[in-house]
C-alpha cells in the first residue's frame, strides 16, 4: 500500500538527513580504508534501511516500486559504497526468495534480512557465464534430501559478510539451456561453501566482490528456492528486471550529486576575471547533465508508477537502466571536465565518483544487454 | 511521570534566509519548514527518560498553523506518544505560547515540561522562562545533563565561563541546550507508524487564551555584507592599522 505524502515526506527527508550529515563526510575515508565503518552500519540496521522492499509482515517497510526508486534517489547522493551495504537485503539478495519462495523459506529469512542481521548475496554470475545467464555451469545434483553442490560463482557482491546466498544453478545437466537452472537459498555455513578474498576494483571502494566456491557442497533440498526444480533462470531474470529501476534511481541520484558539486565550482571558481560558469561553454555542460538527470528521473517515476499499477514494464526498466547508467557516465565526465585539473586530483572526490559510476553500465546487465531486451521486445511486438 | 515538550515549526536550519522586500519579516514562500533543532533535543532528552522508565508518557506540542502537524508527526516519530496542535495562523509571541501552555499543563498535568532553550528562528529565549513564571514552577534553563530522581531534577546548566550544576524540585520546566544529548534519524518503520499515533487539535479561543501581540515588529532587515578584506605587506602595516584605522589596539 502507497504511503501518503506526509509520511512519505518524513521518510525521504529522514533519509536525506541522514545521507548528507552522516555519509557524505565519510566518503573520502570509506574509499581509503575500503571498508564502511561498523557504526554507520548498525545506523543503517537502526534506521531500517535493510527492510526497504520487505513487506511489513516479515519486518521490513514494504515500499513500493516509486517509493522505493525516491528512496535510491536519496541514496545516490553519496558513494555508491555505502547503498551497497544493504542494497543485496533490499534488492538481488532477497528478490527472488520474496517473489518466489515457499511461506516457510520467507518466514524464517525475511525477518532475518529487514533488520539487517543477516545479509543476503546473489550468485548468478561465473568465471564462464555473465550476461550468457543462461550457460551457467555450477551443478546441484540431488542425492536424497540433500542437493551436491559444485562449481564457482563471480563477482559476488557483499560475498564476504552474507549470511546466505541466492545461487543459480543446474539441476538438470541433460538440458543444456535456461530449463535446467534451479534457484538455492545456500546457508553460507553449508559443508563445502567457501568464500573468495575481496577483488581489487576500479571503484566503489568500500562494497566487496568476492568469489564464491561450492566444492561438494551439501546443500539440504529444501533450500530450493519454491517447490520446483528448472524454473531457477526464469526467478533470476524477474529480480534483475525488477531491480533496473532501483539501480536507475541511485544512477540518477548520483548523477544529481555530480551536478551540484559542478555548479557550486562553477559558480565560484575565477579563470580571465570572472567564475567560469558565466562562461557559456561551461553552461551548456551544466544544462545538458541537469537535463539528462531530469529526464532520467521522469523515466524511473513513470515507469515504477507503471509497475506500482500492475503494468509490466520489462522494456521500460531495461530503458531506465540502459538511460540512467550511461547518462551518469557522461555528468561524471562532465563532472571531471569542469573541474578541470583539481576532478583529477583525489581530494575533491570527484574523480572518485567518475570510477564508482563505471560499473553501473556493466553490473545487473550491461547497456549491450539492456539493448538487445528492449530490440527484441520490440520486434517480438510487431511480429506476434 | 509525564512529560511535555512543546516543539515549534521553524525555517530549516539549512535554507539561507532571505528578508522580504517590504522588510516586515523573513520570506516563507516555498521555504523548507523543520522541527526547531532546539526542539529535537528536547523530543530525545523526553524520549531517553522515556526509555529509562522515569517516564511513562511523552506528550509533544506545537502553536502553529495545521502544517505545524508535521512537526509534532517528528516528534511521535521520534518516540513522543502524542501530540496536541494549537491551531493558529497568527503570529504568537512567546508570552502567548507560555500562556497556551500553562494551560495544556493546566489540562494534562506533567511533572515536566522540556523546551528547547530557544528557537533558531526569533531566538527569543524567553517561553521556557515565562511558562515557569506563570505557573509558579521551578525552572532550570540551558540544560547540558539531567537528571531526575526522588522528585527532584539535578540539571547541569551552561553559563558562562562553566558549568552551573542546580537542583530543582518538581514540576519543572527545563530548556535543553545544544549540548544534552543528540538527538536520533527517526527509524523508517517508525516514521510510519507515528502516523497511527493520536494528535488532538485546539484552538486559541477554546483555551481562552489572549495572544494579542504585546510587539510591533518596525523593520527586518538583513545583516550587512561583509566587505572583501586587504591583505597587508607587513607586520609593521598589519599593526599600523590595527592602531589607527581598525582602532583596536592602543
Amino acid at each position: 500500500m502507497a504511503l501518503d505524502l506526509e509520511t512519505r515526506n518524513q521518510l525521504l527527508d529522514t533519509i536525506r538527513r541522514f545521507v548528507r550529515e552522516r555519509l557524505v563526510p565519510l566518503e573520502g575515508q570509506v574509499a581509503e580504508d575500503d571498508e564502511v565503518p561498523a557504526e554507520i552500519v548498525q545506523e543503517m540496521r537502526e534506521l531500517g534501511l535493510f527492510g526497504l522492499s520487505i513487506d511489513p509482515e516479515h519486518g521490513g517497510l514494504g515500499l513500493n516500486m516509486e517509493e522505493e526508486c525516491l528512496v535510491a534517489l536519496e541514496l545516490g547522493w553519496t558513494s555508491p559504497a555505502f547503498r551497497s551495504v544493504f542494497g543485496t537485503n533490499v534488492g538481488i539478495g532477497s528478490q527472488g526468495l520474496i517473489m518466489d519462495g515457499r511461506e516457510d523459506q520467507k518466514a524464517h529469512w525475511l525477518p532475518l534480512l529487514a533488520t539487517g542481521e543477516k545479509i543476503a548475496s546473489f550468485a548468478l554470475t561465473e568465471p564462464e557465464a555473465g550476461s550468457d545467464a543462461g550457460s551457467v555451469r555450477t551443478s546441484a545434483i540431488r542425492d536424497g534430501d540433500h542437493y551436491i553442490m559444485n562449481g564457482t560463482k563471480r563477482f559476488i557482491t557483499n560475498a564476504d559478510k552474507a549470511s546466505v546466498f541466492t545461487v543459480m544453478a543446474r539441476t538438470n545437466p541433460d538440458v543444456k539451456g535456461a530449463g535446467g537452472i534451479s534457484a538455492f537459498f545456500v546457508p553460507r555455513e553449508t559443508p563445502g561453501v567457501s568464500v573468495g578474498l575481496p577483488e581489487k576494483k576500479m571503484g566503489q571502494h568500500g562494497a566487496h566482490v568476492c568469489d564464491v566456491i561450492f566444492d561438494d557442497a551439501k546443500v539440504p533440498a529444501e533450500c530450493l528456492i519454491g517447490d520446483h526444480e528448472g524454473v531457477g533462470f526464469k526467478t533470476a531474470m524477474k529480480v534483475l528486471d525488477r531491480g533496473r529501476l532501483h539501480i536507475s534511481a541511485v544512477c540518477t541520484g548520483v548523477a544529481e550529486r555530480l551536478i551540484d558539486e559542478m555548479t557550486r565550482y562553477a559558480a565560484e571558481r575565477k579563470q580571465f576575471g570572472q567564475a567560469i560558469g558565466d562562461f557559456q561553454l561551461i553552461q551548456a555542460m551544466l544544462a545538458d547533465s541537469k537535463m539528462e538527470a531530469y529526464a532520467a528521473r521522469c523515466m524511473i517515476l513513470d515507469a515504477a508508477k507503471k509497475r506500482d499499477a500492475g503494468e509490466n514494464v520489462s522494456v521500460e526498466g531495461s530503458c531506465c537502466k540502459l538511460f540512467a547508467s550511461e547518462m551518469v557516465g557522461r555528468v561524471a565526465d562532465r563532472a571531471v571536465q569542469v573541474f578541470g585539473g583539481a576532478g583529477y586530483i583525489a581530494d575533491f572526490g570527484i574523480e572518485r565518483f567518475y570510477r564508482d559510476v563505471r560499473l553501473f553500465r556493466i553490473y545487473e546487465g550491461t547497456s549491450q544487454v539492456q539493448q538487445t531486451i528492449i530490440g527484441k521486445a520490440m520486434l517480438r511486438a510487431v511480429r506476434d | 511521570m509525564k512529560v511535555l515538550v512543546p516543539v515549534k515549526r521553524v525555517v530549516d536550519y539549512n535554507v539561507k534566509i532571505r528578508v522580504k522586500s517590504d522588510k516586515t519579516g523573513v520570506d516563507l514562500a516555498n521555504v523548507k519548514m523543520s522541527m526547531n533543532p532546539f526542539d529535537e533535543i528536547s523530543v530525545e532528552e523526553a524520549v531517553r527518560l522515556k526509555e529509562a522508565g522515569v517516564a511513562t508518557e511523552v506528550i509533544a506540542v506545537s502553536v502553529g498553523p495545521q502544517q505545524a502537524q508535521e512537526t509534532i508527526r517528528t516528534a511521535l516519530a521520534m518516540g513522543a506518544d502524542r501530540g496536541i496542535l494549537v491551531k493558529t495562523d497568527a503570529e504568537v509571541e512567546p508570552l502567548g505560547v507560555a500562556k497556551i501552555l500553562k494551560e495544556l499543563v493546566g489540562a494534562e498535568s506533567p511533572d515536566l515540561v522540556i523546551a528547547g532553550k530557544q528557537a533558531i528562528d526569533d531566538d527569543s529565549n524567553q517561553t521556557g522562562q515565562m511558562l515557569a513564571a506563570l505557573l509558579g514552577w521551578s525552572q532550570a534553563t540551558f540544560a547540558s545533563e539531567l537528571e531526575i530522581a526522588d522528585g527532584k531534577a539535578k540539571v547541569t546548566r551552561e553559563i558562562d565561563g562553566g558549568l552551573q550544576t542546580i537542583e530543582v524540585s518538581m514540576p519543572a520546566v527545563v530548556t535543553a541546550d545544544l549540548r544534552l544529548n543528540e538527538p536520533r534519524y527517526a527509524s523508517l518503520p517508525n516514521i510510519m507508524k507515528a502516523k497511527k499515533k493520536p494528535i488532538d487539535e485546539k484552538t486559541v479561543e477554546e483555551l481562552g487564551v489572549d495572544i494579542a501581540p504585546r510587539l510591533t515588529v518596525l523593520e527586518v532587515t538583513e545583516p550587512a555584507a561583509r566587505e572583501a578584506g586587504v591583505k597587508v605587506e607587513t607586520v609593521a602595516e598589519l599593526v599600523d592599522k590595527l592602531k589607527n584605522e581598525a582602532g583596536v589596539i592602543g
